[in-house]
């Protein structure tokens, strides 16, 4: 069990400047994401893509912004658990009881949740079929890749999880790779390896196909593939693989009593507070008449809620506002002179 | 402006009057039209603004832009007539769009 300050739900830019702000005001806080890099949405949406509406940065890209709100909390040596998701959170004598998925537990007079959109999951297959076999047969993921040695493999997907495991697999099983259109969006390298494996008939290829169907009795036996015409095809399969990407999945916040704003979750506007005492929302998850979802309305929603933060953390205590230009105490904080 | 015509899964119709510059996506959330998740906001990342538009309509369109083929590519049962509508921007030429909504965005 670990006793802080606050816990924030998502460590995206959002996530990461209220953890600045905090520290800069003498609060202590663990950061807690889903994701196993820090970024949210910057990370694992537009690592390279440019932004331009960061004030005073005229560009820069996701990856960078990123480094540089990790570079500006460093002082403070805030813990992250990373790869892991809150997952339940109860009411404990004016205290936060947060549960994550790996079993951590945190006490905490404040939750911040910097959720985004909610939590990255894999986009799973439409079929209904397949999910009586996910997770055993049925995969989105690749944990151990002993178990496809000498099985009949079908993986779908044309980006470059899809492309490089079944260029990896192709060693060792029979693998099938099902795209829904000619072009792949993988690595140039690893479409030309894939036509090269195709044209030796080391991997079957198929694409302008889609999954229709997967049959077993019990295990796995088969993929029913369509085209867009209605033409089908029966693969042997014993494993089937889907990399579709990431979906954002609002996840377990639906489930903690917050009051609810079709995604969202609406909060006030002077410490961005939800319906419940001590827990606040900022960035894209939280909702407020004029609402704009852009990275610098998150930095301001954090700085409030860190304040509001404060409170509940150091009820005896009054805050003081100060300038880092010019306060002692946040120079101390920071580690300059 | 253009009237557009937005039918849910389901066959239930919708008509809004969207201003010119406006994206089909920004049409229907702007006027609670369902059917629509839009959760990356507009930035081509999701796939979540997934529209099915009929042959006729389909290639009278502005062509798919580099990268919006790769992010249909994990929309929900995408196929030919696939589209973001956030990359479908409103102009009076597509007055009478009708796009068809999937069964459901994730």
């Amino acid at each position: 069990m670990i006793k802080t300050d606050v816990v924030i739900v998502g460590a995206g830019p959002t996530g990461l400047f209220c953890a600045h702000q905090l520290g800069i005001i003498g609060l202590k806080c663990e950061i807690v994401d889903n994701l196993d890099k820090i970024g949210g949405q910057c990370i694992e949406l537009y690592p390279d893509k440019p932004i331009y509406d960061i004030p005073a940065v005229p560009e820069c890209t996701g990856e960078e912004l990123t480094n540089n709100l990790i570079e500006q909390i460093k002082p403070f040596k805030f813990s992250f658990h990373l790869n892991d998701r809150v997952q339940e959170l109860t009411n404990e004598n004016d205290n936060w009881v947060v549960k994550t998925t790996n079993g951590k537990e945190f006490h905490t007079p404040n939750v911040v949740i910097a959720g985004g959109v909610g939590s990255f999951e894999p986009r799973k297959f439409p079929t209904k079929s397949a999910e009586k076999f996910d997770g055993t047969s049925v995969l989105y993921s690749i944990k151990d890749k002993t178990i496809f040695k000498d099985k009949s493999v079908a993986i779908f997907g044309g980006g470059d999880s899809a492309l490089d495991w079944a260029i990896e697999l192709s060693n060792t099983s029979k693998v099938s790779l099902i795209h829904r259109r000619e072009e792949f969006r993988g690595a140039p390298s690893s479409v030309q390896k894939i036509k090269e494996l195709s044209e030796k008939n080391i991997i079957n290829l198929f694409t302008k196909y889609s999954i229709k169907d997967v049959k077993g009795n019990g295990s796995l036996e088969e993929v029913e593939i369509k085209s867009e015409e209605g033409e089908s095809k029966i693969l042997k399969a014993d494993y089937v693989l889907g990399f579709f990407g990431l979906i954002m999945q609002l996840g377990p916040i639906a489930e903690w009593g917050l009051n609810l704003d079709k995604k969202a979750i609406p909060v006030n506007t002077e410490n961005f507070e939800t319906n419940k005492k001590g827990i606040f929302a900022i960035g894209d998850i939280c909702t407020y008449p004029g609402k704009l979802k852009l990275i610098l309305s998150g930095f301001h929603e954090g700085a409030l809620a860190a304040r509001g933060c404060f409170k509940y953390a150091r009820p005896n205590e009054k805050y003081r506002f100060e300038f880092t230009t010019a306060s002692n105490t946040i120079k101390d904080r920071l580690g300059v002179k | 402006m253009a009237k557009i015509k937005y039918i849910e899964h389901n066959g239930k119709e919708h008509i809004a009057e969207v201003q010119n510059g406006l994206t089909v996506m920004e049409g229907a959330v702007q006027n609670d039209i369902p059917g629509i998740d839009a959760d990356c906001g507009g930035s081509m990342s999701c796939a979540t603004c997934h529209v099915y538009v009929k042959e006729d309509w389909y290639n009278k369109l502005p062509k798919k832009e580099m990268g919006e083929d790769d992010m249909l590519d994990q929309a929900y049962e995408p196929n030919s007539n696939s589209r973001l509508s956030c990359q479908i921007m409103v102009s009076d030429d597509l007055d009478g769009l009708t796009v068809h909504m999937p069964e459901k965005q994730v």
